[in-house]
Parts: structure tokens; C-alpha cells; sequence
């Protein structure tokens, strides 16, 4: 078998498809018959000199993804058959990737890193494997150069997939002691150096302890400093690399180093290679992420409660840091605009630009100014460009008091640079700044408008102008109209000034939807982002003419479901635009569905829309289907009852939603549409239960199924039971033993991180929100006293969690609701248990005091349910 | 090991429209759902048993409204918000928030001088609801009928001249099929303005001179759906009777109604509106079966009680008979149950003007749509029709003989 498996590794890859399919054939009934000599003879061929390095090479690639796999399941499934692998073959197979690290074929060694990554990923949490970081350790110091490389590339990997607390301190200590040591400038070996820089990106999560030691925090800043100053671009660019994951990492470290990672990012930015000044400029965009979050958690109060200190390094920084970043916008490409992919010196200058401008806020203005002043008028199109970026970059941060007269000195000039510009780039930015202003400083936030009666008419022929320009200008153009609409958005039913325009301004982004280069720059996509909004955003006045469009829009979605013989390519463009249409008709469905002048002439529609939307889910497009399920659900909550007669239909494609557990976006919308139908069809989506609550509990009780759904998965309980009230009786045995289990693991998060409390106080609300709508359904049922068996672990689950602090004020509004709910159902047979219960007492009292009024509210009509009950 | 991409979003929002189409759907279903959990808690016992309608256990539904709540009368105000109601509670509700007039076993004393009477239209009895721009029709089971425009005050969005959001009316109308149209029998709230504690004969008049003022007579039109419109209501005098019971009206009848003159609006069953029917005047004297037909032996539908009475829904109830343990048990019935029954060949029969025993045959649960047991009169008026009805001529007798007692007394007083 060792003998063939070298032919079968090549002929897996060989060019005639039969001899590929055979040898893919080959492997998998060698792994399936016996697994350990499977792996054996693919460590083997790896280790192996005299083999070709292309079957070493896949011999690694094939052991590697043995190892892991992307979904949750699959991965825990091959961790567990690894570890239950025998330590015979196990030594064996580490033995042969040890032995390949020391390889002459640069190939063979990568892939080997990588293999023992994975192993070490697998075994070091499982305390095994305890001599690794020793065994590379004693490599690094005796062995050739390509050797040390490659074990430095080793212990990167073993960084980027271990997590920190896998590894005990000693064993970082001695990983960064010689990481540190291969990016020294004494070593010779610029490959060495390389991978040392490489590693240290990944080590650096590690180095908490070391960057909290003044000394050892100096030194290592010293090494990458000087790194940064490599004759070998990708060392430098490695480095700056390291100081970006420094600077998020150890921010409030920085203060000692700041001024001199000034000046070498400053030198970079204006002489070194793109990479490289790409990285020094990320360097600043990133600091500004840090002060951003950081003073946004002051909300404004300096007082400094907050556990971070704002060193205000971009403040201090600003004289020198602005003409760099301004001198960068100089440097643009031809024809950026149509590149998706690009990324350049001038965009990464301008982004870092707009990220200071919300920084520091109105103190760029001045610095900025001039700049705009002196180029904005410039016959090179650069210096225009350059202006305008730089204007449309400020606009986010400044206060509006500063802004708004400059914007209104700017506006007309843009919107005539917008039509006679002979350039397309500063088409393209004016067109986005035009977006920024509306953005920012339009609204019914603000006191006062840069949008007039006098020149809003001026505006949107401009805007509707340059929907017809070239694609990524008209994208552009799309936006600004976006945010024009959006600034309308909370006028309430009163006339928009938008109104009189409305029919133009539909027909115009209807026009650009069937652009035949609508595919280019994004612009179909941007074009049914502004069409929704522009809906969002309509009044009753105007409601008339988004009736108009339904038909056009189903029509469309109509041709895209007949369309025959695709390419797979066009079948995936296909996929997309049913996706924005039923996005679009989604929107549709609230807006004229949710107003009682519009919903009944609307739902004359509702036939024609149910038809298209289940064709829908016979195309394999995750987005196609999420975006019906939405639609759905907003259809249902208008059509209410009348709803029913779909559901013979619907129903398969609720449960597949249900069941897709991959596309679990799907899934989550899906479990949201249950509850939709819950509350339109009441009692009468009895029929379907008994399938819905098989898959709900299915659902609940797989590990496969992302995290994020299960807390909406307990909260439609309670909509399934609201709905068919004591009905429910019959799902008893089932939910709640489940939710009470549930219940029980949750009942503390002493020791949990943040992100694990605010989880945790999902599933806790939806826990709640199922009690309550299961004790609401049953009341006034004989068949209540059902519920009272299950009441005192209901009230024992409340009462621990009034013992903790880390509930947040939606689960206190739950919470106390289930309490009154309780009560109110139960009444007088519940009342000795309310009474010994510290969640109707002390937690009430708490939640009668609280300034929050939902919590208040709750807890008024919990304490009159609370003395009802008890009073009889 | 490959470090990450550092590329950021270049002139794109920071948010795509389809995660913000995802939020907006699931902030709707989360408000939906708040909405749906208000409105199940709003339904404390409390209210449902109106038996005690000043009861102060009424939580306050929606706290921005609470300023607006102490100058709205409770009871307008539950109608308002029991819109909200949804299925056996909301039919529970809007059953009791009606007037139900009880059927007439026998004539009341001083008919002609303190009684209306009108031909009640056949239908769907209604209560009509304009608030806020539109207005909502509601079944007896809460169910809503239409969802409309109408020139009732704050009936439409057209209209937003003829009141603020908090001006509404309630009105009790029968919609009657064949020409559309809702005929009002009654109001109960006008612009905001109470009218349960006033008089039928005041309500007759604010009826008459107000519905006309508003436009809500005109023929339908964008704003208007459907017509309304006043049925001609008579004193209960010999010409009164007999204009209700034979004047031509453009609907089709379904009985005569009476209305006590001093009645307040009162809901639920009361023997201050009576009905009446006979075959002249009616489709439907005898009930009918869920098939359309008529049983041969009279249906009743009673409540089961704790201890196995047979109640009607009357306050207090009147029991009709009773089922052993045994039987209850075996059914599977609780109490509270609606319960159906035939009336055996030994019929009802009467003591001192008070039933005395039924003769009840169990058929099995009546419709769950139901949402009340029969009421005692129901229950005799059926079985006089079937035995010995009461007919026009009694009415006009007693009419003329009272007629006559007044004159005598009349006399009396003018040679004394």
C-alpha cells in the first residue's frame, strides 16, 4: 500500500478528470478501511525525501484537513477521532512531521508546519503533546537555516491556532525569547528573519505578561522598530504589520513609543513601497479605532470611569499627521473607481483621513481648509478629486454647527461639479460627498437643514441626472439619494418635501435597476438599496405610486424564475436579483401593509406574491431564500388571519427553513416567521404544531445549530402558546422539562466574560418570554392547573436570578412579567409558593423603583396580579 | 499565518440594506410580540367579568395614553383597547359590551307610552368604531368585519379637519348584506362624547340629528366605503306598531325591536330592549341548526356548572336542569362547558309564571364559536313559537286596552 499511495496522491491530481475521480476514489476507501495506516503512510510520504514533492505535498494537505473543518460539528467530530487514534500511531505520525520541519524542500517543510499546528491545536488543550514547544525549541539552535525557518513558521501557526491559555507561561516565554531572537537584526538569514517577523504577528496574543514588563516590553518594541527599517520589503512590511497588531493589542502600552512609530511610519508613508506605507498608514487608522471606542464609552463624561485611559495620541499627533495623509490623497490611480478590488496609498490616506476627522472632531477643520481651498478648483483632476475627498472625509465627526456653513457655501459648487466635471473620479467622490452631507447633516435630528424648499427640487434633478451617468458615478449618485430619502424617515405622516417629486425619483431607480451595466460597480444592488428606502421613507400622499410598482417588480421576479438554461455563473446573478427583489417587495409589504388606508387595496396582491415567493424556495441560493422568508413574514403579518389558505402550501418550505441549520441566518429568520404566523393566524396555526414544535425542540437540542438562534427558539414557544392557548397542553411534557434544564445552566454567570453574560441573558429572556406566553395562553383554561406543577421551579429560576447582578434591564422586564404572569394565571392556588418567593417581594420592589419605564410597567401590572392572586 | 486583510470599506455605508431589512423584521416581530404578551395580560379577569364594571384592577394598557385615559369614560375606553383582543377573549368581550335585548314572552305594561319600536334590519350586528382615520367594524365575536374609510367623524384620513385622534365614535349597527349598508340602532359614543349613561329617547335624537350632519348617509365614495343609515323608530302607539311591523323599508326585516325610553345604554342582556318576531316580519322565528334546518324538537345550549347545573347566561343564571357526576365525568366535560340540547316531547312547563321542570335530551358541546349559554328568554320565546306564540294582535290589544285605562283615568281626573 506504501508503495502505491505515491501514484495515487499524483493521480489525484492529474489532469484527466476519470484518472483524478479514480484515485479520490482510492483514498477514500484506503481511509475508511483502516484509518491509522491511512494516516501513517500520508505522514510517511510526507516525511519522505525521495518522494515527488507534489505527493508530499498533498499527502499533507490530506492529513491536514483530516484534522479540521470549518463547521462546528464536523470539526468536533474529527478532533474526537484523532484523539481516539492510538498513541503508537500518533507518535509515529509526529515523528514524521517533526522530521520534515528539517527537509530541504521549502514545500514539504510549509506543509508540515501547518500539520503540526493543527495536531497541536487538537492535543495541547487535551494537555498532550508536552515536549512539543521543547522539541522546536532545541531545533532552533542547531540546525541549518531553512530548518530554523521553518520552525519559526511552526510556532506562528501554533500561536495563530492554540489559544493563549493552552500554553503555560514558561513555554511563551522561551516562543517569543526566540521569536524576538530570529528578527534581531544579527541574524543573518533574511528568510529566518521573515519568519520570525511572521511569527511574532501571531505570537503577540501570548505576550501579555512580557508587554506588562517594562524591559521586556522595551526590548520587543525595539526589535520591530528596527525591523521596520529591513532592506527587505516584506520583513519591513511584516513589521509594520506587528506594530498595527501592537497598537490594538497594547494600546495603553504605547505612550514610551509613539513619537518614534511617528516618524518611521511618516518615512514610509512618503518614500516606501505601497505595502509597506499601506501598513504605516493602517498603523494610525487603527489607533484612531482605539480612541474612538475608547471615547465613546466616556459617552462624553471625562470623568474617566471607563478602565481604559485615552492617551489622545491622534490629538497630538494631528499637525504633523494630517499634511501626511492629505499629501497622500495626491496619489490616486486612474480608474480606482471601477476596480472593486482595489486598495491604494490615496484610499487608505483618505479612509484614515475620514477615521481622525471622528476622532478629534472639529479641530481637523481648520487643518484641513486650505487644503480643499487651494485644489478644489485645480485644472488636474487629482487636485480636485484629492479636495473633494478630503471634504466628504471630514464630514463625519466636526459638529454641525462647524459643518453646516461650510456645506452650505460647498453644495451648489458640488452639485454643478457633479454635472460638468469632464473627470469620472471626481464625479464618482463629489457624488459620495454629496451622500456624506445628506448623511450627517440632514434629518430631523438637527436643528437646522442644509436641504431648503428652495433647493431641493435642484438637487434630486441633479442626483436623478447622474443615475444616468457611468455606472460607478450613478452608484454614487444612488447613495446621496439614499440618504437624501433617509433624512425624511422620521417626518411622521406630514407631507415629505420629497412628495411632489416621487413619481421621477421612482421611475428614475426603477430605469436604473434595468441598466444593462447595471451589473457593474455594485450599481443594481445600490440602485434597490435606494428604491427600498425611498418606500421606507414614503408617505400615504405618495402611496398611491408605490402601488404602481408592485406589478413591475413582481413581474421581474416573475422572469427571473422562468429564465431556462443558465450558466452556473449567470444562475448565481439570477440568485442575486431575486434576492433584492424580494428584498424590495419585503419592504414593499410593511410599508403599504402597515397603514390601513393602503393595506386592503395592497393585498389584492398577496395571491399573486405567495406564488412567486414559493418558487422562490425551489432556487439553492441561501440569500434568495432568507430574503423570502422576510418577505413572508412581513406578508403575514399584514394578510392576519386570511393568511391560512397558504399554508398547505407554505408549510413544507417553513419546516425546510427550520431545518437548515447551515444556513442558519435562514433558520433564525425562519423561527422569526413561526412567530409572525403565531400572531396572524392564532388558533388557527393549530394544525401545523405538531411538526413546527418537533423541528423547534429538534432544533434546541442540536450542538450543529449556531448559538445565536436558540434564544428566539425558546421565545416562539411562548408565541406558539399564546396562539393556541391551552391547546398547548399536549407540547407540556416536552418544553418543559426543556426549558426548565435550560434554566437550570443558567441560573449563574459567575466567572463568564461579557460576551458570554450578554449570551447567557439571551437565552435567559427567551426562557422568560416562553413562560410568559405559555401562562398567558392557559389562563383562564380548566385546564391551568396543569402549569401548577411545574410553578415552583419557575419561581425558584426567578428568584436565582434576582440574585444576580448581571441582568440587564429587557430580562428584568421579563422577568418581572412572568412573575405577574404567573400569578394571574395561577391565581390563588399559586399563592403560598408567590408568597415564599423573593422575586414577588424584594425583585418587585426593585422593579417598581426602577427609572426604567418598561421595568415599571411590568412590575405595576405584576404587583396588581401578584395582590389579586394572594387576596382571594 | 497570513496577516489579515486591512482593507477597509472604501465610500460604502457601514451597513448593508439587507442587514438593515433583517433588523427592521426582527424589531418589528419582537414589538409584535410585546404587543401580542400587553395585550394577553390586559385580559386580567377583571375585565372579562364586566359583572363589575368598577372595578379598579383595570392595568393601564399603554402608559402615554394615561393622561388622555382619566377624561375618557372607563367603558369607552375598554372598547378602545379591547380592539386589541384577539380570539375567545375578544369574542367574550365585544359579546358583553352589546346591548342584548331579551325576547319578548310578554308584553310590558305601558307600551305605547314608554317604548320605541322599529323593524330591526336581518344582518350582521356590529359595532362600528371610527378613531384615528379609519374605521372598524366588529362581529358580536370580536372578529373584525371591515377595516374602512367612512365620513363618520375621524372615520377617514381625509378628514383630518373633523378631529383629533382622540375624537372617536362608536356606534351599534347591523350590516345588511344585500345593499351594503350599515344600519345604526344605536349610539353610544359621538366625538368623543359619552352617551352610555343617556337615555334611548336622547340617543334616538343625537342619532337622528347627528349621523345626517356628518355625510355618513351620502352614497359611498373614495373616503366613504360603505352607506349608513337610520332606521325609522316609532312610539310604540297603534300607528307606531303598525308602521314598524308593515311600512315598507329598504331592508329586509328581521323582527321588531323595542326599546324602553328611559334605557341607558347597558350592555350585555337586558329587559329593557325586547324582540320580537313572527313570521310576517321575519326569516328566522325558529332557530335553526348549524345545517340551516330546522330540528324538529327545540335546541338549547347551556352552561355546565362545578355541580352539574344546566345555567342559561342570564345574571343570575336560571338553572335549567342537571347532569350527574357520572355522566360528566364519562363525557369528559368541565365546567364552563356550552353544552347543546333538544327539548323532549314534555316540553317546558311552567309553575307560577317560573319554569318548573324541561324535559332536556344531551346532544353534545355546541359550536366553539359560541360564546355564551341561551338566555332564559330565548329559550321560552322559542318554545312559545313553536307551542304558543305570542302574536301582533296581543300587542294591539294590549295597546288599546291600556289605551283605554288611561283615558278612563283621564276622565276621572277631569269630573273630579
Amino acid at each position: 500500500m506504501a508503495m502505491e499511495v505515491t501514484q495515487i496522491l499524483l493521480n489525484a491530481q492529474a489532469v484527466d478528470g476519470s484518472v483524478r475521480k479514480n484515485a479520490e476514489e482510492n483514498l477514500k476507501q484506503f481511509q475508511e478501511q483502516n484509518l491509522p495506516s491511512f494516516f501513517i503512510s500520508l505522514a510517511g510520504e510526507l516525511a519522505n525525501e525521495e518522494k515527488p514533492v507534489e505527493s508530499r505535498r498533498l499527502a499533507g494537505l490530506i492529513l491536514k484537513n483530516a484534522l479540521d473543518a470549518k463547521e462546528q460539528s464536523r470539526k468536533y467530530e474529527l478532533v474526537q477521532r484523532w484523539l481516539s487514534l492510538d498513541v503508537v500511531t500518533k507518535v509515529q505520525i509526529k515523528a514524521c512531521l517533526i522530521k520534515t520541519l528539517s527537509s530541504p524542500s521549502s514545500d514539504a517543510r510549509s506543509t508540515a508546519s501547518q500539520v503540526i499546528a493543527k495536531v497541536a491545536s487538537i492535543e495541547l488543550p487535551q494537555k498532550q503533546w508536552p515536549e512539543l514547544v521543547g522539541t522546536l525549541l532545541s531545533n532552533i539552535h542547531q540546525l541549518p537555516a531553512h530548518t530554523k525557518q521553518a520552525t519559526l513558521e511552526t510556532l506562528g501557526y501554533i500561536c495563530e491556532e492554540v489559544s493563549p491559555d493552552a500554553v503555560d507561561q514558561d513555554h511563551v516565554n522561551k516562543i517569543l525569547t526566540a521569536v524576538i531572537q530570529g528578527m534581531n537584526s544579527s541574524e543573518a538569514n533574511n528568510d529566518v528573519r521573515l519568519a520570525a517577523t511572521r511569527a511574532l504577528y501571531n505570537a503577540l496574543g501570548f505576550a501579555q505578561a512580557n508587554f506588562s514588563n517594562d524591559m521586556e516590553r522595551d526590548y520587543i518594541m525595539r526589535v520591530v522598530c528596527e525591523a521596520t527599517l529591513s532592506p527587505v520589503v516584506k520583513i519591513r512590511q511584516a513589521a509594520f504589520e506587528c506594530l498595527v497588531a501592537v497598537s490594538s493589542t497594547y494600546y495603553e502600552k504605547l505612550a514610551p513609543y509613539i513619537h518614534d512609530i511617528f516618524n518611521i511610519t511618516l518615512k514610509a508613508v512618503n518614500g516606501d513601497e505601497e505595502p509597506v506605507a499601506l501598513q504605516a498608514i493602517e498603523f494610525w487608522s487603527s489607533i484612531c479605532d482605539e480612541e474612538i471606542d475608547i471615547l465613546d464609552e466616556y459617552g462624553g463624561d471625562f470623568s474617566g470611569d471607563s478602565n481604559i485611559t485615552c492617551f489622545y495620541f491622534i490629538k497630538q499627533a494631528l499637525p504633523l499627521l494630517i499634511p501626511m495623509l492629505l499629501d497622500t490623497l495626491l496619489k490616486q490611480e486612474e480608474d480606482q473607481d471601477q476596480d472593486e478590488g482595489a486598495w491604494n496609498i490615496a484610499m487608505a490616506g483618505g479612509t484614515c483621513l475620514g477615521l481622525v476627522a471622528r476622532t478629534v472632531g472639529d479641530e481637523i477643520i481648520p487643518l484641513v481648509l486650505p487644503f480643499i481651498e487651494s485644489n478644489i478648483t485645480k485644472p488636474l483632476w487629482r487636485q480636485r478629486e484629492a479636495a473633494t475627498y478630503a471634504f466628504g472625509s471630514i464630514l463625519e465627526g466636526p459638529s454641525p454647527d462647524k459643518l453646516i456653513p461650510l456645506v452650505n457655501v460647498a453644495l451648489n459648487f458640488m452639485l454643478t461639479a457633479l454635472v460638468k466635471d469632464p473627470n469620472n473620479h471626481v464625479k464618482d467622490t463629489t457624488a459620495w460627498t454629496l451622500g456624506r452631507m445628506f448623511e450627517f447633516l440632514h434629518g430631523s435630528t438637527l436643528d437646522a437643514s442644509i436641504i431648503t424648499p428652495s433647493n431641493c427640487q435642484e438637487i434630486i434633478t441633479v442626483l436623478l441626472h447622474s443615475m444616468k451617468d457611468v455606472p460607478n458615478v450613478a452608484e454614487k449618485a444612488c447613495g446621496a439619494l439614499y440618504f437624501l430619502a433617509q433624512g425624511y424617515e422620521d417626518m411622521g405622516p406630514s407631507a415629505s418635501p420629497l412628495s411632489p417629486y416621487f413619481q421621477d425619483i421612482l421611475q428614475a431607480i426603477y430605469a436604473v435597476t434595468r441598466r444593462e451595466d447595471a451589473g457593474e460597480s455594485r450599481l443594481r444592488t445600490a440602485a434597490y438599496e435606494t428604491l427600498n428606502e425611498v418606500v421606507r421613507c414614503s408617505t400615504d400622499e405618495t402611496a398611491s405610486i408605490v402601488m404602481q410598482l408592485v406589478p413591475h417588480i413582481m413581474m421581474e421576479l416573475h422572469q427571473t424564475l422562468e429564465a431556462q438554461k443558465l450558466s452556473s455563473d449567470e444562475r448565481e446573478k439570477q440568485n442575486e436579483l431575486q434576492g433584492l427583489l424580494c428584498g424590495c417587495l419585503q419592504v414593499i409589504i410593511q410599508k403599504l401593509g402597515s397603514s390601513d388606508a393602503t393595506k386592503y387595496a395592497f393585498l389584492q396582491f398577496s395571491d399573486q406574491l405567495m406564488g412567486l415567493f414559493l418558487r422562490i424556495f425551489g432556487s439553492i441560493s441561501a440569500t434568495a431564500h432568507e430574503e423570502a422568508m422576510l418577505a413572508i413574514g412581513a406578508l403575514a403579518y399584514a394578510t392576519g388571519s386570511n393568511f391560512e389558505k397558504y399554508m398547505p402550501e407554505f408549510y413544507r418550505y417553513l419546516e425546510m427553513g427550520l431545518q437548515n441549520f447551515e444556513d442558519y441566518q435562514v433558520c433564525a429568520i425562519t423561527v422569526g416567521v413561526v412567530g409572525d404566523l403565531c400572531r396572524a393566524l392564532e388558533d388557527k396555526i393549530f394544525p401545523y404544531c405538531d411538526g413546527i414544535m418537533t423541528q423547534l425542540l429538534k432544533n434546541l437540542s442540536s450542538n450543529q445549530l449556531h448559538r445565536s438562534v436558540k434564544p428566539p427558539l425558546f421565545s416562539c414557544f411562548g408565541d406558539i402558546a399564546l396562539a393556541i392557548g391551552e391547546n398547548f397542553d399536549k407540547y407540556l411534557m416536552y418544553t418543559m422539562p426543556m426549558l426548565q434544564n435550560a434554566a437550570d445552566l443558567l441560573a449563574h454567570t459567575s466567572g463568564a466574560d461579557d460576551d458570554m453574560v450578554e449570551y447567557t441573558n439571551f437565552l435567559r429572556n427567551g426562557i422568560l418570554e416562553a413562560y410568559s406566553g405559555i401562562f398567558q395562553g392557559f389562563k383562564g383554561s380548566p385546564k391551568t392547573q396543569l402549569l401548577m406543577q411545574y410553578a415552583p421551579r419557575i419561581l425558584q429560576f426567578l428568584d436565582s436570578l434576582c440574585m444576580e447582578e448581571n441582568m440587564d434591564d429587557v430580562l428584568m422586564k421579563t422577568a418581572i412579567g412572568v412573575v405577574g404572569d404567573l400569578a394571574d394565571t395561577l391565581g390563588s392556588s399559586a399563592s403560598p409558593l408567590i408568597q415564599n418567593s423573593v422575586s414577588s417581594k424584594d425583585f418587585l420592589n426593585k422593579c417598581l423603583a426602577s427609572d426604567n419605564s418598561m421595568i415599571k410597567e411590568s412590575a405595576e401590572w405584576a404587583k396588581m396580579a401578584i395582590s389579586r392572586a394572594i387576596s382571594f | 499565518m497570513a496577516p489579515s486583510d486591512h482593507r477597509r470599506p472604501y465610500k460604502r455605508p457601514a451597513i448593508s440594506d439587507q442587514q438593515r431589512r433583517r433588523d427592521h423584521s426582527l424589531l418589528r416581530q419582537a414589538q409584535n410580540r410585546l404587543d401580542a404578551q400587553q395585550r394577553a395580560r390586559c385580559l386580567a379577569s377583571s375585565i372579562l367579568s364586566l359583572e363589575n364594571p368598577e372595578t379598579d384592577s383595570v392595568p393601564d394598557l399603554d402608559s402615554t395614553t394615561g393622561q388622555e385615559q382619566s377624561e375618557v369614560p372607563p367603558k369607552e375606553f375598554d372598547v378602545r383597547q379591547a380592539s386589541k383582543l384577539r380570539g375567545v377573549e375578544a369574542r367574550r368581550w365585544f359579546a358583553r359590551q352589546l346591548m342584548l335585548p331579551e325576547w319578548m314572552i310578554d308584553v310590558p305594561d305601558r307600551l305605547s307610552r314608554d317604548w320605541y319600536v322599529f323593524a330591526r334590519p336581518a344582518g350582521k350586528r356590529c359595532f362600528v368604531v371610527s378613531s384615528n382615520g379609519a374605521t372598524v367594524s366588529r362581529l358580536r365575536n370580536g372578529s373584525i368585519l371591515h377595516r374602512f374609510p367612512s365620513a363618520l367623524p375621524s372615520g377617514s384620513r381625509s378628514r383630518d379637519a373633523s378631529g383629533t385622534s382622540q375624537s372617536y365614535s362608536i356606534m351599534d349597527c347591523i350590516f345588511h348584506e344585500p345593499d351594503q349598508t350599515y344600519y345604526v340602532i344605536d349610539i353610544l359614543c359621538w366625538r368623543g362624547y359619552s352617551l352610555y349613561d343617556c337615555s334611548a329617547e336622547f340617543r334616538f335624537f343625537w342619532l337622528n340629528s347627528k349621523l345626517a350632519e356628518s355625510g355618513a348617509c351620502g352614497p359611498p365614495s373614495q373616503y366613504h366605503r360603505y352607506r349608513f343609515s337610520l332606521i325609522p323608530v316609532y312610539n310604540c302607539d297603534h300607528n307606531g306598531l303598525s308602521a314598524a311591523y308593515m311600512g315598507a323599508v329598504p331592508y329586509m326585516k328581521d323582527g321588531l325591536l323595542f326599546y324602553n325610553k328611559e334605557a341607558k345604554y347597558q350592555t350585555g342582556n337586558t329587559p329593557l330592549a325586547l324582540v320580537w318576531k313572527d313570521e310576517n316580519c321575519s326569516q328566522y322565528v325558529i332557530d335553526t341548526d348549524n345545517q340551516g334546518n330546522i330540528p324538529i324538537q327545540q335546541q338549547v345550549v347551556l352552561e355546565l356548572q362545578d355541580d352539574g347545573k344546566l345555567n342559561t347566561s342570564d345574571d343570575p343564571p336560571v338553572v335549567f336542569g342537571c347532569l350527574d357526576s357520572d355522566f360528566v365525568h364519562k363525557s369528559g366535560l368541565h365546567s364552563g362547558n356550552l353544552l347543546r340540547f333538544s327539548i323532549g316531547d314534555n316540553g317546558l312547563s311552567f309553575m307560577e309564571e317560573r319554569l318548573d321542570k324541561a324535559d332536556l335530551c344531551y346532544i353534545g358541546k355546541s359550536n366553539r364559536a359560541r360564546a355564551f349559554a341561551d338566555s332564559y328568554s330565548k329559550i321560552v320565546f322559542q318554545h312559545m313559537v313553536r307551542h304558543s306564540p305570542l302574536k301582533m294582535d296581543d300587542f294591539l290589544s294590549s295597546i288599546t286596552s291600556s289605551d283605554d285605562q288611561e283615558n278612563q283615568l283621564n276622565d276621572i281626573e277631569m269630573t273630579g
